[in-house]
């Protein structure tokens, strides 16, 4: 499975340390808070609110590099809106490398 | 231009204002994580240009674009690609930027923003700085003085031509300088952090190596300042 990297941050930061340490210190509050509430929308069989929740949770993904990941997302999300689930288990499988990657960090 | 950021999500913000820091045209007054908040910060002030982003909740991109009678240029911000169209259909929508956004596309959404018909002349949001006694700073806004409890302001960040003053209640952008400010601030609890940071000090929450913490706020501390700072502190 490809894994994240932070070449968009790097390329972003120019260098400068001091932003990378605070976009990666924002992306490490919001990516478990975002995380909880699809789980939570998604236990709930709420579908709209979990792809809205994915469309959300793609950006990081996208921020982190993981451009096949990214297209099972979207993917993902457009079947949320027509209430199908198929595609759930690569998706969940995203998140905890993501989560992983971030306790890395 | 003096632009303003919505977004609900705080990682899109923080990205857009450092795309916008490469930039020298490009002074960012504020970022919003709602286009509620946008609205009534529109309601006080002008912008010459809005990042807006589309998919929010409860209050969408298009939403908020149907509010403003005179909208001033709107770069949308997005993941999704699908909404091009719809966009293209509102005459103040300059550009269009799917994230992630990379710095040579968004310089590229400046230019064209800037080369479309310039934004008559905003009247200053404010002009100057004055303290009267020592817990007082006034503040020229709209020709009226307000005044700001100094002991509320956490920290002081410099804009462009602009800096923006954060209390605890509000944030005031004042046409000034840091160093007006810092003149008119008791040196015993303010302190310059980096040359483009005034801090408060009472309100640091935790420091790191090269930046402090301060309510919500990351703020970067220089190497020449961080001797200083430490020595303003009750170290153990």
């Amino acid at each position: 499975m490809e894994q994240p990297n932070l070449s968009y941050i790097d390329e972003l930061s120019g260098g400068d340390e001091a932003f990378k340490k605070k976009l990666i210190a924002i992306i490490k509050k919001e990516f478990p808070e975002e995380k909880e509430q699809y789980f939570k929308n998604f236990g709930a069989q709420n579908f709209k609110a979990t792809a809205e929740n994915v469309h959300k949770l793609k950006h990081k993904i996208s921020i982190l590099g993981l451009e096949k990941s990214y297209k099972i997302a979207e993917n993902f999300e457009a079947g949320l809106k027509e209430n199908s689930t198929v595609g759930h288990e690569a998706f969940h499988e995203t998140l905890q490398t993501i989560s992983d990657y971030l306790t890395t960090l | 231009m003096n632009c303003i950021i919505i977004d609900d999500e705080a990682t899109a913000r923080t990205i857009i204002e450092q795309l916008c820091s490469n930039i020298p045209d490009i002074n960012v007054l504020e970022a919003f994580p709602n286009a509620i908040q946008a609205i009534k910060y529109l309601n006080q002030y002008e912008v010459d240009l809005i990042f807006l982003d589309i998919h929010m909740p409860d209050f969408t991109g298009f939403d908020f674009i149907q509010t403003l009678k005179n909208p001033p240029k709107i770069i949308l911000t997005t993941s999704d690609a699908k909404f091009a169209i719809e966009a293209f259909e509102y005459d103040c929508i300059v550009d269009y930027l799917v994230k992630p956004i990379a710095l040579p596309r968004f310089e590229k959404a400046i230019q064209k923003a800037a080369s479309l018909k310039a934004v008559p002349d905003l009247t200053p949001v404010s002009e100057t700085v004055e303290s009267t006694n020592n817990n007082d700073l006034y503040v020229n806004i709209d020709r009226r003085l307000v005044k700001i409890n100094m002991p509320d302001i956490y920290v002081i960040e410099a804009k462009g031509d602009y800096i923006n003053i954060k209390t605890e209640t509000t944030n005031h952008v004042v046409h000034s300088t840091l160093k007006k400010i810092e003149d008119k601030l008791p040196k015993t609890t303010f302190l310059k952090v980096h040359r483009s940071y005034i801090i408060n000090t009472t309100k640091i929450v935790d420091i790191e190596d090269n930046s402090v913490l301060i309510k919500q706020d990351i703020i970067p501390v220089s190497r020449a300042n961080r001797s200083e700072l430490m020595k303003r502190l009750n170290l153990l």
